[in-house]
């Protein structure tokens, strides 16, 4: 047998009723590594991720962490295994300050049983300085985090995972509503936790942002991999044309130039 | 706190400077505060017959009040906060009245263990309430509802029924009556304020503090704000909202219990219309309908005024219909005034 990766998944399928969302799925993932799953809308990267974080169970297949066989019954079991994930939309409560959104659910009690509080100075101080360590740029942890950019959500969102000891951390389209510098700022963040030695899944439709911090990259069409590449096998314009499945290329090219152009 | 970043590093170019004022209006329980003043004010004036400012009978007239809808609001602010409505709030009180009665007149039992009885009552009510709002994923409104008009048949039928009569008499011939009423419903030493008062600052203190300083208080905020996000991180969501209905049932109960010793009987419709006074004191404390944001302390302020208006109508010899009128307007006002300030809190500065 070869070493275990930290994460991996071998031969995943999932259906719902009759409609197969996923079949036949491989991927993994070690520490201090990015793997990029790439597809467009509807090639099943949701359904992934949910297989992976313990939200549903694959149908089909198995997910090992170290080798050795697991069964996420809840996003807890996932998470007391150190998987960690970070979604688009729902990562934080936006009218809560940052520091009480850091530590919800993980909150730092002081006092003596049964009276026991949640120990806030104690909160801000990590924020604060979990924060600067990640180089993240916040103006002030009291502010409510719905005054903070979509990138600026993301990389705290990113921050707490690491500081809460994710040893993988799958991170859901983090980049796809964002501007081009708010985006750039995120991947930047990406290589922060991997250079700590996190485990990161970064699942997006953008090969342009997945091919600068990827290692290895997996590409999802209609529910099937179109193959798994290490970075070192494939450029980006190979990653780009798998991605569009080749035929609408030229025009997808046209674009990106023009994007290209914009970004100078 | 001063700021603390890195040494050398100039403070950041995007934090304008704040002025104390304009920092005072992102806080919830401001526009409340701001509110009863002005309406304690207002009164000194219209109710010149009387001694509005300083007479301090006056003062335990609306105080009295103020915790008869402030008490209930607690726990009603911190359910809302959480992003469920209680609208059997107010029926639970009658109910939980009539029980103590019950217990103690027909079944002849001590007020202390009926007491028990009748408090474990309310947290059953709010368990059951809880439970189905997040079993069924109905909206609390319609859950609520439904509770209270069950009640209210209950409370009807069963008094009807018991006493031939709308009312529950004789709560004071119980044994352990006269103790349990200085507890729950005696006069202070001076002025004729009411031990209710101390009741409802008490638990507003306690509120408050679980609201800012717990645990339970930062789920209960995220409960509210954003349910799945809060869940994706691991706080019981569903655990969190079942507790704030059983504290709000039971806090009713308590109430109810309050009332029937006062008034040493009970009458089948009492606590009607009371849910919505609750809502009220708590939206003019700063709570979103919509849930995730408010204040325990704002929904204090929002009781005192609606008790002030109550009895500063009374004083100003105004015909007391227009109570309901002022509080609509109140209401309304509050409303306003929150729109603006959670923007304010909410935008980009």
């Amino acid at each position: 047998m070869t070493l275990a990766h930290l994460l991996e998944a071998e031969h995943i399928s999932k259906y719902y009723g009759n409609v197969v969302a996923l079949k036949d799925i491989s991927m993994h993932v070690d520490a201090g590594e990015v793997t990029c799953i790439l597809g467009d809308n509807g090639a099943g990267k949701s359904s992934f991720i949910k297989l992976l974080s313990g939200v549903h169970q694959p149908d089909a297949g198995r997910l090992l962490v170290e080798g050795e066989e697991v069964r996420f019954g809840s996003p807890r079991d996932a998470r007391a295994r150190g998987i960690a994930t970070v979604y688009q939309d729902l990562a934080m409560v936006p009218l809560m300050s940052i520091w009480r959104n850091f530590f919800l659910g993980a909150e730092p009690r002081k006092g003596v049983r049964p009276l026991r509080w949640f120990d806030a100075a104690k909160a801000k101080r990590i924020v604060h300085r979990e924060l600067r360590e990640m180089g993240i740029d916040i103006r002030d942890p009291d502010q409510p985090v719905g005054t903070l950019s979509g990138g600026e959500r993301q990389s705290v969102a990113i921050a707490r995972a690491v500081y809460f000891g994710a040893r993988v951390l799958i991170l859901d389209e983090p980049t796809s509503a964002l501007g081009v510098k708010q985006a750039g700022v995120v991947l930047k963040y990406i290589l922060q936790a991997r250079d700590r030695g996190v485990a990161v899944i970064f699942i997006t439709h953008n090969p342009h942002h997945a091919h600068p911090v990827g290692d290895r990259f997996v590409i999802l069409n209609r529910g099937q991999s179109l193959g798994a590449y290490e970075k070192t096998e494939i450029d980006r314009q190979e990653l780009v044309r798998l991605m569009a499945g080749g035929s609408e290329l030229a025009e997808l090219e046209h674009e990106l130039e023009a994007i290209k152009a914009e970004v100078g | 706190m001063t700021e603390t970043t890195a040494a050398g590093t100039p403070p950041d170019e995007r934090l304008v400077r704040v002025g104390p004022l304009s920092r005072l209006l992102t806080r919830p329980d401001i526009g409340a505060l701001l509110g009863a003043i002005a309406v304690f004010l207002a009164f000194a004036y219209f109710a010149r017959a009387v001694d509005w400012l300083s007479d301090p009978g006056i003062a335990a007239g609306w105080t009295d009040q103020a915790a008869q809808y402030g008490i209930v609001a607690v726990p009603v602010a911190l359910l809302m906060i959480g992003g469920e409505f209680d609208l059997s709030a107010g029926v639970m009180i009658g109910s939980s009245g009539l029980l103590l009665g019950y217990l103690t007149t027909f079944q002849d039992m001590n007020v202390w263990p009926a007491i028990l009885l009748v408090l474990l009552f309310g947290l059953v009510i709010g368990f059951i309430n809880g439970i189905t709002v997040v079993k069924t994923k109905l909206p609390s409104f319609i859950v609520t509802l439904a509770t209270f008009f069950v009640l209210q048949g209950v409370n009807a039928a069963g008094t009807l029924k018991l006493t031939g009569q709308t009312a529950i008499q004789d709560i004071d011939t119980a044994s352990g009556f006269e103790s349990a009423r200085r507890l729950f419903a005696g006069d202070l030493t001076h002025y004729d304020f009411k031990v209710k008062v101390l009741w409802w600052i008490g638990l507003t203190i306690v509120g408050a503090w679980l609201l800012a300083k717990t645990r339970f208080g930062n789920w209960i905020y995220s409960a509210g704000g954003e349910p799945n996000s809060a869940r994706n991180v691991g706080v019981p969501v569903a655990r969190t909202k079942i507790m704030l209905f059983m504290m709000t049932s039971g806090t009713a109960a308590l109430m109810g219990i309050i009332e029937a010793l006062e008034l040493r009987s009970m009458q089948a419709k009492e606590g009607i219309g009371l849910e919505f006074i609750f809502i009220i004191c708590a939206v003019v404390g700063g709570c979103l309908l919509t849930g995730g944001f408010g204040s325990v302390i704002g929904t204090f302020f929002g009781a005192a005024m609606l008790g002030m208006v109550q009895l500063g109508i009374v004083d100003s010899q105004w015909d007391s219909n227009w109570t309901f009128t002022f509080q609509g307007g109140i209401l309304f006002a509050a409303v306003m005034l929150n729109t603006l300030i959670r923007s304010r809190a909410q935008k980009a500065r």
